[in-house]
């Protein structure tokens, strides 16, 4: 099993859609791309879709919030969406929600950011 | 009636997919729930990326060791290498806390080990490695359901 990468910028906004696992092995290819899509497109915010993402470790943990480092820079939003129970346990655990915001949807999380 | 098996490989990333779906398939005959086996599966995660990139630092050589039995419900799962080890094993314990922050480590490793196990015990040495034993009671619902 290993994860599935899909990005689309919508204005300033990086839509990153995961599916599969996240662990040690899939972040540094995950932190390649966002990081290379937000320098290029001049990204300022990030809507995170965990809906298909069945494994995330604390690797995934360190890699989203290296991505929130990236984006605070230019005053950007992070906004997670279609986070599971298992996956929330552990942003619950790390203090990750005191700087990322959280919304069931997709549309809910690019309305907050004012793209929808 | 006690059951065990051994598991060594490489200390490489893609054996971190390998061994936590090799340990969560011999827990499964326990009928453990989605839950158990999500964090049966995430704390070998844990450690198994803990023994690669800090007690072997990545050298692909090195060779991670798993045991695991179950018996009456009770999984103990000691996970080791014989890299560098820990030099203060308290600290490498606190939450965030990790000594390669530039590689984008959150330092929550041993903070979801104790979260989600009911016993982690750490042993480590400079020099000869580091021992991290995890045990979880599960709830046995066939028992219940007889």
């Amino acid at each position: 099993m290993s994860l599935n990468i899909e990005l689309e910028t919508k204005h300033d906004v990086l839509c990153i859609r995961l599916s599969g696992e996240l662990d040690h092995h899939t972040a540094d290819e995950l932190r390649d791309q966002v990081s290379a899509a937000i320098e290029k497109n001049k990204i300022r915010h990030i809507v995170l879709n965990l809906e298909q993402l069945t494994f995330m470790d604390s690797s995934g943990l360190g890699v989203i919030l290296g991505r929130y480092k990236q984006i605070k820079q230019v005053h950007g939003e992070m906004v997670v969406c279609a986070i599971s129970p298992s996956i929330q346990r552990l942003f619950d655990m790390s203090g990750l929600f005191k700087i990322v915001k959280m919304e069931p949807t997709e549309e809910f999380a690019l309305q907050r950011l004012g793209v929808a | 009636m006690k059951n065990e098996m051994n598991l060594q490989f490489s200390a490489l990333s893609q054996n971190e997919s390998f061994a936590r779906v090799t340990v969560a398939a011999f827990i499964a005959q326990l009928d453990p729930t989605m839950d158990e086996l999500t964090e049966i599966k995430t704390v070998v995660s844990e450690a198994v990326t803990n023994a690669i990139i800090h007690g072997y630092e990545n050298d692909p050589n090195g060779i991670v060791y798993i045991h695991v039995t179950i018996e009456d419900g009770l999984v103990d799962i000691t996970i080791k290498d014989v890299g560098v080890g820990i030099v203060d094993v308290e600290e490498a314990r606190q939450p965030l806390f990790t000594t390669k922050p530039e590689l984008e480590r959150s330092g929550m490793g041993f903070t979801i080990m104790e979260n989600f196990m009911d016993e982690v015990e750490i042993h480590s040495q400079p020099g000869s490695g580091t021992e991290v034993r995890l045990r979880k009671h599960i709830q046995n619902r066939t028992m219940l359901c007889n």
